[in-house]
């Protein structure tokens, strides 16, 4: 099976997955009973947040890596990350408005993970600019990979300098010291949807690196 | 690392001196810190906000905009009768190279930013003659660390297309924990407030400076060398 096949049937699992968390959210999980069904958005909101942090997180370890091993292979991967990575945080900056509107009153508001996920968006636009902007290979890579970095360090900085502002935005109710204050269907309904996240996170990044080396004419690697 | 030193100051003084020469980019840099200032000026409201509310931002952005325009013309200058290529292939290490570069960019943005501060005053008729000094070095803490990543892209830049229109788009992120934390400590200063109020900014704007000056000057010569 080639690699782009293989990225397809993952993407098609992980399509498969996110229907039946539409299926499992609104048939089998409970209705928040402050936020009433506008809280559904959860299931598609802090999944796709968990899959841009990860696509991010995955672009700066191949740009280590690149520029330690320059390894084209890493590159081409931390390139499909960034655009994938791209994909899942404009789903989390459209999702975030419309679950804000009802349950904040307003759509938008400068909080703290709100302001550093768009700068994240803006990080993976910057970093798809450069990309196109350089025509020689090697120095595209050689620059992104540069730029993979920076951006992966600079991320705690904006959080914590965004933190130091103020935020409205829960404080973590799944991963704390004391036991999680989810209630249990809803957990397993979050969990599932993280797990199809990730499945969709690899099928779309494997597609799009099938392509890459298509694109290159490079050797089956 | 005395040998680092003294490549970085040599490097530092051949771009100083050049500036110096023409003066072009420099005053260009200062009219279009002039200039900015007076826009906002005509972007507000006197009767409605008061001078002191707008200051921070004011200056702030003004500086941002300043050091962008700065940046660009770091390497821009080297790409003439491919000098960039002339000074890898020179017995200059890399971080010498890029020490000199980030030298001699924190005197071209501290000279902006020294005509554009007075010019402020003047402008906006805000008193900072009693928190100068803490005033001064926040700028500095704050300057150090954008003007370190600038340095690093604008070397990056300017072999790509669009490259004045690239810089900022990559830069600007980046200028967000520095650009934050000067304003908020430029608006308790000015408010009168001890600056132990601003501890955490303080703490923020060190660390950055340490972590980005020495991550680009790490991350320099995978930039340039082929």
């Amino acid at each position: 099976m080639t690699l782009l096949a293989k990225g397809r049937w993952i993407t098609a699992a992980g399509l498969a997955g996110l229907a039946a968390v539409y299926v499992r959210a609104l048939a089998y999980t409970p209705v928040e009973r402050l936020q009433g069904l506008a809280q559904k958005i959860f299931y598609v909101h802090v999944p796709a947040a968990w899959s841009a942090m990860l696509a991010m997180g995955l672009v700066g370890l191949a740009s280590i890596l690149f520029l330690l091993l320059k390894d084209e292979r890493y590159d081409r991967f931390a390139a499909s990350s960034a655009e994938v990575g791209t994909v899942f945080c404009g789903v989390m900056l459209t999702s975030g408005p419309l679950w804000a509107k009802p349950v904040w009153g307003t759509w938008w508001t400068w909080d703290a993970r709100l302001t550093l996920t768009l700068f994240l968006f803006f990080l993976f636009v910057g970093y798809l600019l450069l990309r196109g902007a350089v025509q020689e290979p090697g120095l595209r890579a050689r620059y992104s990979a540069v730029l993979g970095i920076c951006g992966l360090v600079l991320l705690p900085f904006i959080h914590l300098s965004v933190y130091l502002f103020r935020t409205l935005h829960p404080m973590p109710i799944v991963l704390k010291p004391s036991a999680p204050s989810l209630p249990g269907t809803m957990l397993v309904t979050l969990l599932f949807s993280f797990v199809v996240f990730t499945v969709l996170y690899i099928g779309f990044v494997t597609q799009r690196y099938a392509i890459a080396v298509r694109e290159e004419g490079a050797p089956h690697a | 690392m005395s040998e680092v030193w003294r490549h970085a100051w040599l490097i530092a003084q051949k771009d100083l001196r050049l500036e110096f020469r023409s003066r072009t980019a420099l005053l260009s840099a200062i009219v279009f810190t002039a200039l900015v200032l007076s826009v906002f000026n005509f972007g507000r409201d006197p009767s409605a906000v008061s001078p002191l509310d707008l200051a921070p931002s004011i200056l702030w952005v003004t500086f941002t905009f300043s050091s962008v325009l700065a940046l660009n013309r770091a390497f821009q200058l080297e790409l003439e009768h491919q000098s960039l290529e002339g000074l890898l292939v020179s017995p200059i290490g890399r971080t010498g190279l890029y020490l000199g570069k980030l030298i001699a960019n924190l005197a071209f943005v501290a000279v902006v930013e020294g005509v554009g501060l007075p010019l402020f005053v003047l402008f906006f008729d805000v008193p900072i003659g009693h928190i100068l000094l803490p005033l001064v070095a926040v700028m500095a803490l704050a300057t150090v660390g954008f003007v370190a990543v600038g340095t690093l892209f604008s070397a990056m830049v300017i072999r790509t297309r669009f490259a004045e229109l690239m810089l900022p788009v990559l830069l600007l992120p980046f200028l967000i924990p520095p650009l934050t934390g000067a304003a908020q400590v430029t608006s308790r200063l000015l408010a009168g407030r001890p600056l132990s109020e601003v501890g955490g900014w303080l703490k923020l704007l060190g660390a950055f400076d340490i972590v980005f000056v020495a991550l680009a000057t790490l991350l320099f010569p995978p930039t340039v060398d082929e």
